[in-house]
């Protein structure tokens, strides 16, 4: 058995074979794999009993659910207009400067994913972001590159 | 408990209707046409596209039809002023999505979307065109189906037809708000994924967005050149829906019609699948009983329940879905492949050509047939046995090209050989009816007698029910089938995919004890076909069906070993059945193929 083929059995069985574990099996798989490969919607179809398009049609409709590789973390700056009004944009510039990666792409190490989302729901103190699972308001460009360092050295 | 009536009105029209009867529905009885669009017989309700709305006294917005349910009081106004404005808009809307370039479309006169269009005369351009250039890429990676993202416009048939008819869902619904499309698991081209080539969903797209690869260009070149000698073939299945494109109604026999047709296109020789279909029993009962004696007499471990192999639709599924019974499904080619064998073999010498200079054409009531043709294991003449494979629909466009009036046209006679046929091939073209046609047989070998049923109607293995089975005790068997005496044959019958994988899933449990099992891919079989002519439904259905066991009680030989063209290929050519020729020529393999 392969590595997904174990995780995705483990998340089944913890879950449940019925087609309303979806999105848990799914939201399983990302949190370690970071995004859902062919191989992984695959197994899930399999294990589910439903078509791997079914599958995919269920993931790519949720934009934290990846369908393309992602790196280790996955950083995500706020776009909406809250956020563009306290200046996003200069955020965004100095990342994509200083991880050598634009908005969509991974870094060389794998180490950074640098993606824009929609509002974050942390408009009265943007500029805003969120690193895997970690909200990090009132950025100035600056303050983001400290930011990603630390998550650099882990 | 029987349910309560509502009343209610519609148009100021009271009425009486059961309750949760919709409000299309209700519309129906008082003769009312409601325009629909995503809405669809055979499906479930989506109420998407709206162009259903109507209005509802007393509630601020447009209510679906499809999607309510009357209550007690209702009124509703199914054509005022409100209701027929916003419909317009509503189409203007589905239109600014939608690559309405219709005289070059596919669909051009077939379109649900163009006829609305045109009722409503929809064409003021309100509103800003939003086709999508990255939506153009047509999709032609099938042998079989054609899909044009640019015509689509997310109704969702396709979906649920794969869905709940199928049981396969190759399409779904992925992405979301604008950039949401009709696609494949990852977006991959049609060949490379679980799509069985059903085509049921190219017979319930309301647009071009999924039709059917054509190949009439290639047919007609074919038959302008001189040099060339063209033969085509007609599956049971077409004879009884041809008409239904050409002016006849629903249920319409036109055998004798379309091979004076096919006749006046321009084909040299006018044959027919049903005398394959009846050589498929031969083989295929042959193969049935050899399998038995194995497992009773020889004791022998042999694959058990056999299955029907020739529904393409069903062979691809059993390929991607259930890859470990291969070996239940018959080794038999379909009527189809075994006469593209035949025609560039037996057929050219006898009438001394070179297979080399024959082009075999078929005519079917399938999409799937065309994947069939290009199958690597279909060439066993040396040559690709089938050239061309045309749909029903294809056929009519092409004696509508021809400037014929099939109306008047008189009955003519299929050549000779490889024309001759019997009732049992016909019924090869409705659910059951392969395993009636087998049972015709495989009866009469055992025994010496016809099978003992009224008129040699088989009825348990007839109707429209999603997986029928029925039980037949053998009695009286002739000295070299008594081990066969007094054994109860346990056959099952599923058309329609969803309904084959709940056999399936019965058999994979062990929950079933079955001898022989036929499976079509297509609710009805192969009359209910993905080349079949649109619309369909089970009322359509049922109508081809009666035709269909019609046209076998009209055949003077109902019985496939009583077809003297097929004694005489076994004593010219094939020797015996399931012999040396015959596995070359008429048998096949299988492959396993992903799952996705």
């Amino acid at each position: 058995m392969t590595n997904i083929e174990i995780l995705v059995k483990d998340l089944v069985k913890k879950h449940g074979r019925q087609r309303n574990s979806l999105m848990a099996v799914l939201q399983g798989v990302v949190q370690q794999e970071k995004y859902l490969s062919e191989d992984a919607m695959i197994v899930i179809a399999r294990e589910l009993d439903l078509s791997a398009a079914d599958v995919f049609g269920t993931a790519s409709f949720y934009t934290f659910l990846d369908t393309v590789p992602r790196g280790k973390n996955i950083i995500r700056v706020c776009k909406t207009i809250s956020c563009h009004m306290a200046g996003k944009d200069e955020v965004i510039k100095t990342l994509e400067n200083h991880l050598k990666a634009k908005v969509g792409e991974t870094t060389h190490d794998g180490k950074f994913t640098l993606l824009t989302a929609n509002c974050l729901g942390w408009c009265h103190k943007g500029p805003v972001m969120l690193i895997n699972n970690e909200v990090f308001p009132e950025l100035t460009p600056e303050k983001a590159i400290d930011i990603v360092e630390e998550f650099s050295k882990h | 408990m029987s349910k309560s009536t509502v009343n209610l009105k519609i148009n100021n029209i009271p009425l009486s209707v059961e309750e949760g009867t919709t409000i299309l529905e209700a519309a129906k009885h008082l003769n009312f046409k409601i325009p629909t669009l995503c809405n669809h017989d055979d499906l479930s309700c989506a109420g998407n596209c709206r162009v259903c709305v109507v209005e509802v006294e007393g509630q601020r917005l447009l209510s679906a039809a499809c999607a309510t349910p009357v209550f007690e009081g209702m009124h509703v106004q199914t054509n005022s002023e409100k209701v027929r404005s916003s419909r317009k808009h509503i189409i203007e809307l589905l239109l600014s999505e939608h690559n309405a370039d219709c005289t070059k479309c596919y669909k051009n006169g077939f379109c649900e979307l163009q006829t609305l269009a045109n009722e409503y005369r929809a064409g003021d351009q309100l509103f800003i065109d939003l086709v999508k250039e990255r939506d153009k890429i047509i999709d032609i990676s099938s042998p079989s189906i054609q899909k044009d993202d640019s015509k689509c416009v997310h109704c969702q048939r396709c979906v649920r037809t794969c869905e709940e008819l199928q049981g396969v869902s190759a399409l779904a619904v992925v992405y979301k708000g604008d950039h949401q499309k009709i696609s494949t698991f990852m977006n991959k081209p049609l060949n490379e994924v679980v799509c069985t080539n059903c085509g049921q969903c190219v017979n319930r797209c309301p647009t071009g967005a999924l039709t059917e690869r054509n190949y009439i260009e290639e047919v007609w070149d074919a038959i302008n050149d001189p040099s060339i000698h063209v033969v085509v073939q007609t599956a049971p299945a077409v004879r009884i829906a041809l008409g239904e494109d050409l002016g006849f109604p629903v249920g319409e026999r036109v055998t004798g019609k379309m091979v004076e047709a096919l006749r006046y296109i321009g084909f040299d020789s006018v044959l027919d699948t049903d005398f394959t279909a009846d050589l498929t029993i031969i083989e295929e009962g042959n193969e049935l009983l050899t399998r038995l004696k194995k497992a009773l007499v020889d004791g022998e471990k042999v694959a058990l329940p056999m299955m029907t192999s020739c529904s393409p639709g069903w062979i691809k599924f059993q390929e991607h879905i259930f890859p470990n019974h291969l070996n239940n499904l018959s080794t038999c080619k379909s009527p189809q492949q075994m006469f593209g064998a035949l025609a560039k073999t037996y057929y050219a010498k006898k009438k001394g050509l070179d297979p080399a200079k024959i082009v075999s054409v078929s005519i079917m009531p399938c999409t799937a047939k065309k994947f069939e043709c290009q199958r690597p294991e279909m060439r066993s003449s040396g040559y690709q046995d089938v050239d061309y494979v045309l749909t029903t629909r294809e056929l009519a466009r092409m004696i509508k090209q021809a400037g014929i009036d099939f109306t008047k046209l008189e009955d003519a006679h299929y050549d000779s050989i490889l024309g001759e046929s019997t009732g049992a091939a016909v019924i090869f073209g409705a659910t059951g009816g392969v395993m009636e046609a087998a049972l015709r047989t495989a009866w009469e070998v055992v025994t010496g007698k016809p099978v003992p049923f009224d008129n040699l109607n088989i009825m348990p293995v007839r109707g429209m029910e999603g997986v029928k089975a029925a039980s037949v005790k053998i009695t009286g068997t002739l000295p070299e089938w008594n081990f066969l005496e007094g054994v109860e044959l346990n056959v099952a019958i599923a058309h329609g995919l969803a309904n084959a994988r709940i056999l399936m899933n019965a058999i994979e449990k062990g929950e079933a004890n079955y001898h022989f099992i036929e499976v079509m891919a297509c609710p009805g079989g192969c009359l209910g076909g993905g080349g079949q002519p649109i619309p369909t439904n089970m009322e359509i259905r049922k109508k081809r069906t009666e035709a269909i066991y019609a046209e076998d009680m009209g055949m003077p030989l109902r019985k496939s070993h009583e077809n003297p063209e097929v004694t005489q290929i076994y004593e010219e050519f094939l020797t015996k059945p399931l012999g040396h020729k015959s596995h070359e020529l008429l048998h096949t393999h299988y492959k396993v193929r992903k799952r996705y």
